[in-house]
């Protein structure tokens, strides 16, 4: 085993040793799921916590918006539903930022970005104007937003100018311009998904389309069967060849949970959830948003692209030693940003059943940050994963559902939401001193 | 890029070049920036297998002669033989090409990545678009051992938990990973504690006995006594001195330092 401590008669240093382990993630040198456990146990007392903070917020909240709220709705079938469609937007936009968090960039414009895209999309399919199919338009609305990040992240990377500058005034410009979009057309600034035709319909059923019960199961074994199986493989070929895995008894849980996770969430969505007839099924934004999740994990964590974007937040000096692109990969991850921000718009676009110029993109891009810092991203580069954003998205989606159900209305959902931000940021930092006065201590 | 095949096997032993002549000869070696005269006819051999330890005071030159020797500054005179052949350095790639590679005081490692990521870091290897972590793991995992770099619980663990001798040996892992023949090492020790400069010193030793050239800086003599084979002592732009080390004791070294040897 190359992996574990074989201590070099040289370096007689225990302290030293005791001292890292509580720095290694446990998976790394447990060797048995009781090490893992011992492990993980001395990181969350060391202030390495991960996600464990908000796995617990997110405990917090759904067990007291559950005994407080009338009648126990809050998981209710219904409303878990509802509160993941009310989420989306948040998670979408939360990934969207993370590629310039994980810079140690800002993007402050990625709400008006997106509902300049949503208002593409929603205007273009109109039957009585521009008539396009829904392919086009999305793929239209998408392409002009990631023109938006392309040039955005130009300005940023090429001029040198501050990335919260650059993005602040994007914030103006595309609300102006999404105001612009929106009186092109008959539609008094209010153009609609509502109507006949194929393409409203599609664009309608991102957020609100629902898949066949039956075939939900299906997808969702199968999803969970490959990646099951991926994770066995590589983790077993890893154990085989002597390299850094885990113990098998975690690969197992692992594998459990996420089968668990999955029987869960379809079970819930398709207990049937009107109150008269049937409204069963997954509904689409569930698979969009885990597609989004894949996609961006995959490529942040297994490609070169990937690896540079962290290296780049963590020491930018290295990474430009090591011949890396910096002004390219930072470009990229703009346009990614604009790309993906665009997604969440279409999806804003269809939970509101079109657009208008109540949309308060200022609003959601904070909310977006907001998000990825609850869920455990660094602003300051190089630490966060996309799943933060995902999660962070479901708290302040769960804050702001269950404050509905209570009948609170907007200004305490900003309250609590800031209070949590707070909390988020405080367990961020309080872990960071932890992290370096500890490594003070040894130097 | 050198080939990626090179990548994970610590250089063997190139035999020096032909006719016992150094790995590496700066001839006659000139230097300014603007009307300051940097570096003036310096010479400076460095054989493969030992140890040269580069001394010299705050503003000798050290610095400008490493830095032309990786490419980072083009020499304004004079001419540099590699393996006998002379070569113009234009860049820090060029220099890796070579088998040069420089380690500097700040390491230039992301304290975010682990170990093996940090190693690879813009010469990743991929396998079917995908990062070939597996392959990347053992390839670093070898050069360590290698090296006996075996301090490191895992070489998964992130490089802000190392300390700052492991830092120095990972920094130094990446550097000879390449197939590189000449290391130059940018004051190793200075941030280090007694028991982690001990652990940096035996590793330059290992590295010589790989047969690997190392030019090492170093304000710190007692470092430069217990590794270097060589000596050579820089003094206001020119070379004071330069021979083996059992030619000089601490005093002559200094006094060259300070005074460029005219009151020896």
């Amino acid at each position: 085993m190359t992996t574990e401590t074989e201590l070099d008669a040289a370096q007689p240093d225990p302290t030293e040793a005791a001292e890292a382990a509580m720095d290694v993630p446990p998976e790394l040198v447990a060797g048995s799921l009781r090490e893992y456990l011992r492990g993980w146990a001395a990181r969350v007392r060391g202030g390495q916590s991960g996600v464990l903070p908000v796995i617990a917020g997110l405990a917090v909240i759904i067990v007291v918006f559950q005994v407080i709220s009338p009648n126990h709705i809050f998981l209710s079938a219904g409303n878990i539903v509802n509160l993941f469609q009310q989420s989306a937007v948040f998670m979408v936009l939360a990934m969207a930022v993370s590629f310039a968090l994980l810079l140690g960039e800002i993007d402050l414009s990625v709400g008006y970005v997106g509902a300049v895209g949503g208002v593409i999309a929603v205007q273009l399919v109109q039957p009585t104007t521009t008539h396009w199919p829904w392919w086009a338009a999305i793929a239209a609305a998408l392409l002009a937003c990631a023109l938006i990040g392309a040039a955005q992240g130009t300005l940023i990377t090429r001029l040198g100018l501050p990335s919260f500058i650059v993005t602040l005034a994007g914030l103006l410009v595309f609300n102006g311009v999404m105001l612009i979009l929106l009186l092109l057309g008959p539609f008094s600034g209010y153009p609609s998904l509502a109507g006949q035709g194929t393409n409203l319909w599609v664009l309608y059923q991102l957020m609100w389309g629902t898949i066949d019960p039956i075939l939900s199961w299906i997808l969702m074994f199968a999803i969970v069967a490959v990646l099951g199986a991926v994770i066995a493989i590589r983790e077993a070929s890893r154990r085989r060849s002597g390299l850094t895995a885990p113990p098998v008894s975690l690969t197992i849980i692992k594998i459990a949970l996420m089968a668990a996770v999955g029987i869960t969430v379809v079970g819930i969505c398709n207990i049937n959830r009107a109150n008269s007839g049937t409204i069963a099924g997954v509904p689409w934004v569930v698979p969009i948003v885990l597609g989004i999740l894949g996609l961006w994990t995959l490529l942040l964590e297994y490609t070169r692209y990937g690896r540079y974007v962290y290296a780049i937040g963590g020491n930018p000096e290295a990474a430009r030693r090591a011949g890396i692109d910096l002004s390219g990969i930072r470009t990229i991850a703009f346009v990614l940003c604009g790309l993906t921000a665009g997604i969440g718009g279409l999806l804003y676009a269809s939970y509101l059943g079109g657009m208008s110029n109540n949309v308060n993109g200022g609003q959601l891009v904070l909310y977006a940050v907001a998000a990825a810092v609850i869920g455990g991203t660094s602003l300051f580069g190089g630490r966060g994963r996309m799943m933060h954003g995902v999660l962070g998205g479901i708290v302040i989606g769960g804050i702001y559902n269950g404050l509905y159900l209570l009948g609170l209305d907007v200004k305490w959902q900003f309250i609590v939401t800031g209070f949590v931000l707070i909390v988020a940021v405080t367990i961020d930092a309080v872990s960071r001193r932890g992290a370096v006065s500890f490594r003070a201590i040894r130097s | 890029m050198i080939d990626e095949k090179g990548a994970g096997g610590v250089a063997e032993a190139a035999p020096a070049a032909a006719m016992g002549r150094a790995l590496l000869e700066v001839r006659g070696l000139d230097k300014h920036f603007g009307a300051v005269q940097a570096l003036t006819g310096v010479d400076l051999d460095l054989p493969a297998g030992q140890v040269t330890g580069l001394c010299g005071d705050n503003g000798a030159g050290k610095t400008v002669l490493t830095k032309c020797i990786a490419g980072i500054h083009q020499p304004d005179g004079g001419q540099i033989y590699w393996e006998g052949r002379p070569v113009h350095i234009r860049g820090p790639r060029d220099a890796s090409h070579l088998g040069i590679e420089t380690v500097y005081q700040d390491l230039a490692l992301a304290d975010n990545l682990d170990i093996v990521q940090n190693m690879f870091l813009g010469r990743e290897r991929i396998w079917l678009g995908l990062l070939d972590e597996d392959g990347m793991e053992r390839a670093a995992s070898e050069t360590l051992a290698r090296l006996r770099v075996t301090t490191v619980r895992s070489i998964r663990q992130p490089v802000a938990s190392l300390s700052g001798g492991q830092r120095q040996s990972v920094a130094v892992a990446k550097a000879v990973m390449w197939n590189s023949k000449l290391v130059i090492l940018d004051e190793p020790t200075a941030a280090l504690g007694v028991v982690q400069t001990r652990m940096v010193l035996d590793l330059v030793k290992r590295l010589r006995d790989r047969g690997l050239a190392v030019l090492i800086i170093s304000h710190n003599l007692n470092d430069v006594f217990e590794v270097a084979d060589r000596i050579a002592v820089l003094y206001l732009g020119r070379m004071a001195a330069q021979d083996r080390v059992s030619a000089f004791d601490r005093q002559s070294v200094v006094e060259l330092m300070t005074t460029g040897g005219r009151a020896a």
